[in-house]
C-alpha cells in the first residue's frame, strides 16, 4: 500500500513528464548551498506535495521549475502541450501570501497575465470569467483586494493562476497562513479543480497532513541542502472528501510520512 | 458619523484659536499699544480688506511662482528618482549632490542665483531646490518597496521593463510619491518666499513676500500682518488641496486612507 522508494522512470515514461530536474543545485552569492543535488520527475497530471522543514529548499525548487532563477548546475526541463497562442502560459505559481495588486480590482488582478502579454481584450474577458467562476468569485469581480477575507484573496491569487490555462501549477504553501477551517475548504476545491482541469500540480507544503490529504505523491526533502528523502505514493480512492480526512487509512499514511520527517527535527536547533 | 469625539477634535482647535484672537486684542487695548508697533485682530483684518488690490495681486504672483517651483521639483523629482530606479550607475553618480543641495539652507544659496539668474527664473529655481528632494526621497523610496513576489510574478509572466514600470512600479510608490508631493506642496511655498526676501526691496517682484519686506521698511505693520496672515491661508489651502487628491486617489486601495471601520 505504501511504497517507499524512489521512482525509477523507463524510457516510455519520460515523453509523459511534465517536469524534470537532473542534479539541480542552487549555491547562493553568500556561499550558502540552499539546494540539492535534486533528481525530479513530475509526470504530467500528477499531484505532487514536496514537503520539508523550513529552510530545506522546496521554495527554491519551485522558483527554479517556474524559471524565476537558475540553477547553480543541473537542468530544469518544463514540458509543455499548450499551443504558443497569445496570452497563454505554461506555467501557473501561487505564492504564500496571495500576492495581489491592491490598486487593482479582482478581475484586473486576474487579468494580468493577458495585459502583460498583450492579449485581446475579447478572448480574456471570457478566461477570467472562467477562471472567477472556477475559484466562486464572479459576484467579487469588481471588489478590491482589501474588501476580501484571507482566504477568497487567496481564491483570486489562484484564478489568477489559472486563467492562462496552464499545464502547470505551482503552488509555494499557499494556503498555510489561512485559519484552519478555510484551508479545509481551499483543499477541497483545489482537489475538485485538480480532478476536472487535469493540470499537473507541485504543491510546496510542511504540513504532513495537507500533503497527505492532497496529494498523489509525497516526497519529504531533508533539512539544507534540500535532497529528496524519502517518496511516498498515497494511494488512497479518489475522489477524496472529507471522510477520507477522518479516515483511519489517512492516519495510517499521516503517521508514516512523520516518521519520515523525524530526522529533520531530531536534535536540530533553529531549525 | 459625527460622535461627540469628532465634535471635539473640530471644536478645540476653533476655541484656541478664537481664545488666541481676544487675549491679542485685549493686550493691544490694555496696553494702548500703537497701531505701528502691534496692529488689532480688528485693524489686520481691515487692512487686508482696504489693501485687497494690491495684496491679492501680490498673492496671485507669489501662488504663480509656488506652482511653477512645485511642478518643477514635482516632475524633476519624479524624473530623477526614475532614471536613479533604472540605472545604479546613475544614482550611485548623482545622489550625494542631491543631499548636499537639500541640506545647503537655501537662504543662503538664494542671493547667488539672483546674481545670476533673471529675477523670475531665479525663485522658482529657490523653490524647485526647496521641494525637489522629498519628491526624489519617497519616490526612490516607492519604488524600492515593490512586492518581491509581484515582481516575480512578473517575470514569470515576461513582463518588460516599460511594462513592470507603468503597472507594477509606479502604482505600488504612488502613495509614497503622493506622501512626497504633499511636503513639497508648502516647502515651493518657502522656496518662493525666501527667494522674495532675498531679492528685497531691489527686486523687481510684487510678490506678498515682497510686500512684507516692503512694509517692513514703511512701518506698514498691519499690511505686514495682513500680507503674513494670506500667506499662511495660501499654505494651508496647497496643503489641503494635496491631502484631497492624495485621498482621491488612494481611497479605493491604501491603508493611509482607510476609515476605522474597515
Amino acid at each position: 500500500m505504501i511504497a517507499g522508494s524512489a521512482l525509477t522512470e523507463t524510457e516510455a515514461d519520460a515523453a509523459d513528464l511534465a517536469v524534470r530536474l537532473r542534479g539541480v543545485t542552487k549555491t547562493y552569492d553568500t556561499g550558502v548551498t540552499a539546494l540539492g543535488p535534486l533528481d525530479l520527475a513530475v509526470k504530467r497530471g500528477e499531484f505532487v506535495a514536496l514537503l520539508g522543514p523550513s529552510g530545506c529548499g522546496k521554495s527554491t525548487a519551485l522558483r527554479l521549475i517556474a524559471g524565476l532563477s537558475a540553477p547553480s548546475s543541473g537542468t530544469v526541463e518544463v514540458n509543455s502541450h499548450g499551443a504558443a497562442r497569445r496570452g497563454s502560459h505554461p506555467i501557473g505559481f501561487v505564492f504564500q501570501e496571495p500576492t495581489l495588486m491592491p490598486w487593482a480590482s479582482v478581475r484586473d488582478n486576474v487579468r494580468l497575465p493577458f495585459k502583460l502579454a498583450h492579449a485581446a481584450r475579447n478572448d480574456a474577458d471570457a478566461r477570467i470569467d472562467e477562471a472567477l467562476d472556477q475559484v466562486g468569485l464572479v459576484e467579487f469581480a469588481s471588489a478590491y483586494p482589501r474588501e476580501l477575507s484571507g482566504g477568497m484573496k487567496m481564491r483570486v491569487s489562484l484564478a489568477r493562476a489559472l486563467v492562462t490555462d496552464p499545464d502547470i501549477l505551482l503552488m509555494d504553501e499557499p494556503f498555510a497562513a489561512l485559519d484552519e477551517i478555510t484551508r479545509f475548504r481551499l483543499n477541497n476545491d483545489l482537489l475538485s479543480l485538480w480532478r476536472n482541469l487535469h493540470k499537473t500540480v507541485i504543491f510546496v507544503t510542511h504540513s504532513v497532513f495537507e500533503s497527505v490529504y492532497l496529494s498523489q505523491r509525497v516526497i519529504v526533502m531533508t533539512a539544507r541542502p534540500g535532497r529528496i528523502g524519502t517518496e511516498f505514493r498515497i494511494t488512497a480512492a479518489e475522489p477524496r472528501g472529507e471522510e477520507f480526512r477522518t479516515s483511519a487509512e489517512y492516519a495510517a499514511f499521516c503517521r508514516e510520512v512523520s516518521n519520515a520527517m523525524a530526522p529533520s527535527y531530531a536534535g536540530q536547533a533553529g531549525a | 458619523m459625527k460622535s461627540p469625539q469628532h465634535i471635539v477634535r473640530f471644536l478645540a482647535p476653533v476655541a484656541v484659536f478664537a481664545a488666541g484672537i481676544l487675549l491679542w486684542e485685549a493686550i493691544v487695548r490694555i496696553n494702548d499699544i500703537k497701531p505701528y508697533v502691534l496692529p488689532d485682530p480688528l485693524l489686520v483684518l481691515k487692512t487686508l480688506v482696504g489693501d485687497w488690490p494690491v495684496l491679492s495681486q501680490s498673492l496671485g504672483v507669489t501662488l504663480l511662482t509656488t506652482l511653477e517651483g512645485f511642478i518643477a521639483a514635482a516632475l524633476g523629482g519624479i524624473a530623477l528618482a526614475l532614471l536613479f530606479n533604472q540605472s545604479k550607475w546613475l544614482e550611485y553618480s548623482l545622489f550625494p549632490y542631491a543631499v548636499i543641495l537639500q541640506v545647503t539652507p537655501v537662504i543662503a544659496i538664494a542671493p547667488l542665483l539672483l546674481i545670476y539668474l533673471q529675477q523670475g527664473t531665479a525663485v522658482i529655481v529657490c523653490a524647485w531646490i526647496v521641494a525637489f528632494f522629498p519628491v526624489l526621497s519617497n519616490t526612490t523610496l516607492g519604488l524600492n518597496s515593490v512586492d518581491r513576489n509581484l515582481a516575480g510574478l512578473f517575470q514569470l509572466y515576461g513582463a518588460s521593463r516599460l511594462q513592470t514600470l507603468l503597472f507594477l512600479k509606479l502604482p505600488a510608490a504612488l502613495p509614497y510619491i503622493l506622501a512626497g508631493l504633499r511636503i513639497a506642496g508648502g516647502l515651493s511655498l518657502i522656496g518662493a518666499v525666501v527667494a522674495e526676501i532675498a531679492a528685497g526691496s531691489a527686486g523687481a517682484g510684487s510678490g506678498l513676500a515682497f510686500r512684507i519686506a516692503e512694509s517692513g521698511y514703511r512701518l506698514n505693520i498691519p499690511r505686514m500682518f495682513a500680507a503674513l496672515l494670506l500667506l499662511s491661508v495660501a499654505g494651508i489651502v496647497i496643503y489641503g488641496v494635496l491631502a484631497l487628491i492624495s485621498h482621491l486617489l488612494l481611497r479605493r486601495w491604501h491603508e493611509s486612507a482607510l476609515g476605522k471601520e474597515s
